[in-house]
C-alpha cells in the first residue's frame, strides 16, 4: 500500500511538473504562464478538482513512445469561480507543445460531456501547437470529437475560449464555435494558415501578430471578443465575465445583490442628446448611467464600434445591452455591426438573458462595399435574431429610428415587449431632408419651398408622437427616468413565457 | 433701484450676479453665444438673448449686439462681470450714450487704469510705490534689449492691454529677450488686438497681494482688506485667500491707504482692486488696478460680510456707502480654489467634453460659485475655469481643513480637472505654513504634477481603502453557488499600489467593521461603502477619511486621497506572484512624432520638412481656450513630414509632424 501511495505521489509530481522546469521557464520568458498557473489565477483558491492526470498518449511512431508525460499536454477538471461551477481544460505548451493527441482530445471531451450533464460552462485555455503529428489521423478524429461537442453544447452551456498561445489550422475551429473568444496581446494568435504558407501561396509577407494577433482579431476580423494585456489580466477579467453568465440554458442568469436603487434618476441624461440632430453623443454614457453600479462588460469594444453590445446588471440580474453608437458612422447599421449584434442577441436568447436595446439609428450604410459584401444577408441576421428572440425585450429609442433600421432594432413589431421613446425620438421612414427631396421632387429648385416643406415634415414626423399614437411606442419617457422605467419593465416581464413554433431548427441567413 | 439688469457675461460669474440681483428683487437678462444655448446661466436668468457665434469676438465682445439686447430687454443697467468687456471704456461709454447704467467705474477711470503705462504714472503721482521699469512702450524686439539691460535682469515683458497672464513673458538674459518679446507681442495681439509691450523689473519670489476697494462716488472710499493670490500657474491665479497669512496690520494699512489714494486720484466709483507684488521683506509695489469685480471676490465677501455685487449695484444706482473704514472688520479666514477643466498631468492643458459627472460637495462654511452642472458641455471657446470652491473657517487652519475635505469629495468626470492638483497644493506643508510665492507651483512640483514617486502618508489610507473595497466586492453573495463550495471572501491578499506590492489581511470583525493587518500592525477599520459608489468613506482607528474610488478592469481601483491618485490592484497572493512574471509592456514609441497635447486650433507650424531641430526648439503653436501653446521638440532630429496645416482643428493626440 505504502508503495502504491509513493508511486501515486511520484506520478502526480511528474504530472504537475508538465514539461519540466526548463520549459516552464521558457514559457515565462515568452510572457506566458504555465497551464496550471493559469488555473490558479482563474479559479477560486483550492477549488480545482483535476481529472485524468495520469492519461498518457498511445502513439509509438517516430520515437514518441520514449517520451510519455502524464496528463499528455492538457490539464482538465472542474472548479469554481466566485463559488459557481465551471469545467475547464488548460493546454500545456510545455508538454509536446500543447499538441492535441487522441488522448488529449478525450480528456477535453470528457469534461465537455460532464458539463453538459450538469449544466455548467466550459472554459478552454488554448495554448497548443496544433495536431500531434505522430498521432496521425487519430488526432484529427480527436479534433472532430471536440467540434461535434462544441456544436451540441452550443446554446445549452456557455463555452468560452481564452487564446493564450498559438492556435492554428483546424484547431481554430473549436474556439470559433464557442460563444466567446478572448485573446492575450502579443502572445496569442489564431489563423487557418500561417505566415509561411501565406508567403508561399500569395506572396504576402505578414507577421504572426499582423495575420492573427489579438489586435487583428479584435479590431479587423471580429473573430475575437476581447483582447487583454497579459495572462493575469485576461484571467481576472474572465472571472468578472463568468459572473454575468448563466450556468446553462436551464437556469436563470445569476443574481448579484446590489444596493444601487432601481429608481435612481439621472438628470444629466436629459441633456445627453444634443439639440442639433446631426451632433453625435456617446451612447455609453447612457449605458453606464442605467446599469447597476455603472458596471458594463463590453463585447467586441474595438470592432464595428457603430454598435455597442455587452452585459450589465439591472437590479442584480444580468441583461444584454445592444445600442447604436452615434459617435461612430452616426450609429448606422452595416455588415460588421449587424453580424456583431446578431450573434450577441442570439447568445442572450439562448441563455434567457433579457435584452435592452437603445436605438439611435439613421439607417443602413449605403455603398457598393456594403451591397457587394451582402449587407442584405448580414442585415437580415440582426433582424432575424431580434425577431426570433423570446426573452424579455425592452427597447428605448433615444433619437433617430429611421426606415428599415427602425424595424430591425427590436421594434414593437418584432415582439418587443416594452418599447419606450425619449422626447427627442424621431421615428420615421427617413430624415426630414431626404424625405422632402423625394416627396416634393418638383420643388427641388425652390429653396424656400423646400425649407418650408422640411420644417413641415420635421413638425409632423420627426418626433415620437406618430409612433406613439399607433401604439408602436408604449410610452414617452423622460431620459432621467430611463433606469427606473427599464427596471419596472423587466420586473413585469419576469414571468414572460413565449415559445417559437416547434421546428428542427430555423434557417437564419448565414 | 434698477428694475432689470442685463449681464454681459457668461459662466459662473453670470450665475453669481443673477443670485444677488434676484435677492434684491431685480429681474435679470442674460446674453449668450451659440455655444452657450444650453448653459446654466441662460436658464437661471429671467430672459436670455442670443448675441452671436461661439467665438467671443462674435458674441461676448460685440458691444453692438449686447447694446441691442439691452434695449430689447428694457434693462436699465448692465453688469459686465469680469473679463470680456468689463474693462472696456468704449463699452461703458456706449451704454451711457443709450442711457443705460454701466455697473462699474466711470469710463475715464477704466481708461486710465486700463493702460499699464499711464496707470503707473498716475499711481506714482498719487504716492503709490511702483516697480522700477521703463516708462514707455517698447517699439520692437531690438530696442527691448538695451532697455532690459538698463533695468537689470530679470525683466518682465508685458502687454500694455494685458491681463490674466496673457501676453506676459520673463527674460533672464540677453538671449531670451527677442523671443520673449515676439511671443508676448503675438499673444497680446491675438488676445487683445493691441500689441503694445512694456518692460519692467521682475521681482523674484514675490507674493501677489491685492486690496479690494469700494468707492461710492460721494467721497467715501473704503478698503476691504487684502487677498493673497500667490498660487498661480502660467500667471493665472489658482488659489486665493483672505486675509493673507503674510501681511501684518501695519502693511495692510499702508497698502490700504495707497489703494484708497489711487482710487481717489482717478475719481473711482464701484468695486475695484489694486494689485501689488510684495517681496519677502514686505516691500510692496503697485502692479495694476483692476476696474471690475475680481474672480476671487468671494473670499473678501466671506471675511468682511459685504456682498460686493450688491454694493456694485447699489452704488451704480446712486446709493451712498453708509459706513466708514472703522466699520470694516475681517473675521476668520477664507480660501478659494479655482476649478479648471484641464489636465494637470499634461502641463495644465485644457480639457473639453461633456461633464458626465459633476457632484460638488456642500456643507457648513463652503460656498460654490459654479457655472456648470452635470451634463454641461465644456467647449474650447472660453476660459476653462468652470467653478470656484470657497471655504471659510474661524482661522486659516480650519478653512484649509474644510477646503481639503471638500476637494476630496468633489466629483468631476467626463473632462479632466485640476481637483487632485488643488488638493495636493492644499496638503503641502508650505501651504499650511503660509510660505507662498508666485513660483509656489514650480517650487513644489518641479517635475510637474503626477502621483508621488515614493510611498507617502496618504498611501496608507489609500491602501486600506483598496483592501476594504476589494473585500466588500468579494463579500457579495452571487446566486448559483455550488452547495458546499466553501466560497469565502478572501481575507489575505496583495494590493499592488502603482507597481509596489503590499501584503494586506482583512478580517470581518462585525457588520461593516474590519480588522486590517498591514506592515505588521493591526488597525480597526469600518466602512459602509457599497460597490458602485464614487466615494468611499472609511474610518481607521476612528480616524475618518473620504476617498474617490473608481473600479477599473482586473480588480483594480483608481483611488484619490488628498490629491494623491493611485491605481491599486487587489489580488490573491498567488496571482500577485504570477503577475510579477508578466512582461513589462513598453508604451509605443511616441518620440518620433509630435502629437497635439490638447484639442485646439493649429496657429502655425514653425518648422518645415527636412529641417534639423534641436531639443527645446519650437515646432508648432496650438491655440486652445484663448491660450497659445508652443510645442517644442523633445529631442534633436530632422523633420520628415508635416501632417496638418495652420487653421486645422486638432484633436487630442493628433499627429502634427513626424521626425525621421
Amino acid at each position: 500500500m505504502e508503495q502504491i501511495l509513493r508511486r501515486l505521489e511520484e506520478k502526480r509530481e511528474a504530472a504537475r511538473a508538465g514539461g519540466g522546469a526548463r520549459r516552464i521557464d521558457a514559457q515565462h520568458k515568452r510572457g506566458k504562464l504555465s497551464a496550471r498557473e493559469r488555473l490558479e489565477v482563474l479559479l477560486d483558491p483550492g477549488s480545482f478538482e483535476e481529472w485524468d492526470m495520469f492519461v498518457e498518449h498511445r502513439s509509438h511512431d517516430f520515437g514518441i513512445d520514449k517520451s510519455r508525460i502524464p496528463g499528455d499536454g492538457v490539464v482538465t477538471g472542474f472548479g469554481t469561480v466566485s463559488g459557481r461551477l465551471v469545467f475547464l481544460f488548460s493546454q500545456d505548451f510545455t508538454v509536446f507543445g500543447g499538441s492535441l493527441s487522441e488522448a488529449h482530445a478525450e480528456k477535453i471531451t470528457k469534461i465537455m460531456d460532464q458539463a453538459m450533464n450538469v449544466g455548467a460552462p466550459v472554459i478552454g485555455l488554448n495554448d497548443s501547437g496544433g495536431a500531434r503529428i505522430q498521432d496521425g489521423v487519430a488526432s484529427l478524429a480527436g479534433y472532430a470529437e471536440v467540434f461535434e461537442r462544441n456544436v451540441l453544447a452550443s446554446g445549452v452551456i456557455p463555452q468560452i475560449s481564452l487564446i493564450m498561445g498559438p492556435c492554428a489550422g483546424g484547431a481554430v475551429y473549436s474556439p470559433a464555435m464557442t460563444d466567446f473568444i478572448f485573446m492575450v496581446k502579443d502572445t496569442s494568435y489564431m489563423f487557418v494558415t500561417g505566415p509561411d504558407v501565406v508567403k508561399t501561396v500569395t506572396h504576402e509577407t505578414v507577421t504572426h501578430e499582423e495575420l492573427g494577433g489579438a489586435v487583428t482579431h479584435t479590431t479587423r476580423s471580429g473573430v475575437a471578443d476581447r483582447a487583454f494585456e497579459n495572462d493575469v489580466e485576461a484571467l481576472l477579467e474572465l472571472r468578472r465575465f463568468i459572473d454575468f453568465l448563466p450556468a446553462s440554458n436551464r437556469v436563470p442568469p445569476p443574481f448579484l445583490p446590489t444596493s444601487d436603487p432601481a429608481d435612481r434618476t439621472e438628470p444629466s441624461l436629459d441633456t445627453l442628446v444634443p439639440a442639433n440632430p446631426n451632433k453625435p453623443y456617446d451612447i455609453k454614457e447612457l449605458i453606464l448611467k442605467v446599469a447597476d453600479e455603472g458596471a458594463f462588460f463590453e463585447i467586441q469594444p474595438e470592432f464595428a464600434k457603430n454598435i455597442v453590445v455587452g452585459f450589465a446588471r439591472l437590479e442584480g440580474s444580468t441583461v444584454g445591452i445592444v445600442a447604436n453608437q452615434p459617435m461612430v458612422l452616426a450609429g448606422c447599421l452595416d455588415i460588421d455591426s449587424s453580424r456583431k449584434a446578431a450573434r450577441f442577441v442570439r447568445f442572450c436568447d439562448c441563455f434567457n438573458i433579457p435584452i435592452v436595446t437603445f436605438v439611435d439609428v439613421p439607417g443602413f450604410l449605403p455603398g457598393t462595399g456594403q451591397e457587394y459584401g451582402a449587407i442584405i444577408k448580414h442585415g437580415a441576421k440582426l433582424l432575424f435574431a431580434f425577431a426570433e428572440a423570446t426573452v424579455p425585450k425592452v427597447t428605448v429609442i433615444t433619437r433617430k429610428a429611421y426606415g428599415g433600421a427602425y424595424d430591425v432594432m427590436s421594434s414593437k413589431h418584432l415582439r418587443g415587449d416594452v418599447n419606450y421613446a425619449w422626447p427627442s425620438a424621431e421615428i420615421a421612414v427617413m430624415g426630414p431632408k431626404g424625405a422632402v427631396e423625394i416627396i416634393f421632387r418638383a420643388d427641388l429648385g425652390d429653396e424656400a419651398k423646400i425649407e418650408a416643406r422640411t420644417e413641415e415634415y420635421r413638425e409632423k414626423f420627426a418626433n415620437p408622437f406618430v409612433a406613439a399614437s399607433r401604439g408602436f411606442i408604449d410610452d414617452i419617457i423622460l431620459p432621467r427616468d430611463t433606469r427606473r422605467r427599464i427596471c419596472r419593465a423587466l420586473q413585469m416581464l419576469r414571468g414572460k413565457n413565449l415559445a417559437n413554433p416547434p421546428k428542427k431548427h430555423d434557417n437564419i441567413p448565414l | 433701484m434698477f428694475k432689470k439688469i442685463l449681464i454681459a457675461n457668461r459662466g459662473e460669474i453670470a450665475c453669481r450676479i443673477i443670485r444677488t440681483a434676484r435677492a434684491m428683487g431685480i429681474a435679470t437678462a442674460a446674453v449668450y453665444s451659440e455655444a452657450d444655448a444650453e448653459a446654466l446661466f441662460v436658464r437661471e436668468a429671467d430672459e436670455a438673448f442670443l448675441i452671436g457665434a461661439a467665438a467671443s469676438a462674435g458674441s461676448y465682445l460685440r458691444i453692438d449686439r449686447i447694446l441691442e439686447a439691452a434695449q430689447k430687454s428694457g434693462a436699465d443697467a448692465v453688469h459686465p462681470g469680469y473679463g470680456f468687456l468689463s474693462e472696456n471704456a468704449a463699452f461703458a461709454q456706449a451704454l451711457e450714450r443709450e442711457g443705460i447704467v454701466f455697473i462699474g467705474p466711470p469710463a475715464d477711470a477704466i481708461a486710465a487704469m486700463g493702460d499699464k503705462i499711464r496707470s503707473k504714472e498716475i499711481a506714482r503721482a498719487a504716492g503709490v510705490s511702483t516697480v522700477p521699469g521703463h516708462p514707455g512702450i517698447v517699439p520692437d524686439a531690438e530696442s527691448a534689449l538695451p532697455i532690459a539691460r538698463d533695468i537689470g535682469y530679470p525683466v518682465m515683458l508685458k502687454a500694455s492691454a494685458g491681463g490674466g497672464g496673457k501676453g506676459m513673458r520673463i527674460a533672464f538674459q540677453d538671449g531670451e529677450i527677442r523671443d520673449s518679446f515676439r511671443a508676448a507681442q503675438s499673444e497680446a495681439k491675438a488676445s487683445f488686438g493691441d500689441d503694445r509691450i512694456f518692460i519692467e523689473k521682475y521681482i523674484e519670489s514675490p507674493r501677489h497681494i491685492e486690496i479690494q476697494v469700494l468707492a461710492d462716488g460721494f467721497g467715501t472710499v473704503l478698503y476691504l482688506g487684502e487677498r493673497e493670490c500667490s498660487i498661480q500657474r502660467r500667471h493665472q491665479k489658482v488659489i486665493e485667500e483672505a486675509p493673507s497669512p503674510f501681511i501684518d496690520r501695519e502693511t495692510r494699512e499702508a497698502m490700504g491707504r495707497q489703494a484708497v489714494a489711487l482710487a481717489r486720484a482717478v475719481g473711482y466709483r464701484s468695486a475695484g482692486t489694486v494689485e501689488f507684488i510684495v517681496d519677502p521683506r514686505r516691500h510692496f509695489y503697485f502692479l495694476e488696478m483692476n476696474t471690475r469685480l475680481q474672480v476671487e471676490h468671494p473670499v473678501t465677501e466671506f471675511v468682511t460680510g459685504f456682498d460686493l455685487v450688491e454694493w456694485q449695484i447699489r452704488i451704480a444706482a446712486g446709493e451712498r456707502l453708509p459706513l466708514g473704514q472703522s466699520d470694516v472688520r475681517i473675521a476668520g479666514s477664507a480660501i478659494e480654489a479655482r476649478i479648471y477643466a484641464e489636465d494637470p498631468e499634461r502641463g495644465f492643458l485644457p480639457s473639453i467634453g461633456r461633464l458626465t459627472r459633476y457632484r460638488p460637495p456642500a456643507g457648513k462654511g463652503l460656498r460654490l460659485d459654479s457655472g456648470v452642472e452635470e451634463g454641461a458641455e465644456i467647449t474650447l471657446h472660453y476660459d476653462p475655469m468652470i467653478a470656484k470652491l470657497i471655504a471659510h473657517g474661524a482661522d486659516r487652519a480650519s478653512a484649509i481643513d474644510r477646503l481639503a475635505q471638500a476637494l476630496d469629495r468633489f466629483l468631476i468626470e467626463g473632462v479632466r480637472s485640476n481637483l487632485a492638483f488643488l488638493a495636493r497644493v492644499v496638503a503641502t506643508e508650505s501651504f499650511r505654513k503660509g510660505a507662498l510665492s508666485t513660483d509656489f507651483i514650480d517650487r513644489e512640483f518641479p517635475r510637474g504634477f503626477g502621483a508621488p514617486a515614493r510611498f507617502v502618508k496618504a498611501d496608507r489610507t489609500i491602501l486600506a481603502a483598496a483592501a476594504l473595497a476589494y473585500r466588500r466586492l468579494a463579500e457579495r453573495e452571487i446566486s448559483g453557488r455550488l452547495p458546499g463550495s466553501g466560497f469565502e471572501a478572501p481575507s489575505r491578499f496583495s494590493v499592488i499600489l502603482d507597481g509596489k506590492p503590499f501584503e494586506v489581511g482583512v478580517s470581518a470583525a462585525a457588520s461593516l467593521e474590519y480588522a486590517i493587518l498591514s506592515e505588521g500592525s493591526v488597525r480597526r477599520a469600518s466602512t459602509s461603502w457599497q460597490p458602485g459608489e464614487p466615494l468611499i468613506e472609511i474610518a481607521i482607528d476612528g480616524e475618518p477619511a473620504v476617498l474617490q474610488i473608481e473600479s477599473l478592469p482586473a480588480s483594480t481601483f483608481a483611488l484619490t486621497y488628498k490629491g494623491v491618485v493611485r491605481h491599486a490592484q487587489a489580488l490573491t497572493p498567488r496571482a500577485a506572484q504570477l503577475l510579477a512574471l508578466m512582461p513589462e509592456k513598453k508604451a509605443p514609441d511616441r518620440s518620433r512624432r509630435l502629437l497635439s497635447p490638447m484639442p485646439g486650433l493649429l496657429r502655425a507650424v514653425v518648422a518645415s520638412p527636412g529641417q534639423e531641430v534641436k531639443a527645446g526648439e519650437p515646432l508648432a503653436i496650438v491655440e486652445a481656450m484663448k491660450m497659445e501653446n508652443v510645442l517644442s521638440a523633445e529631442r534633436d532630429g530632422r523633420i520628415s513630414k508635416i501632417h496638418v496645416k495652420p487653421g486645422d482643428s486638432l484633436a487630442v493626440d493628433q499627429v502634427i509632424l513626424e521626425f525621421e
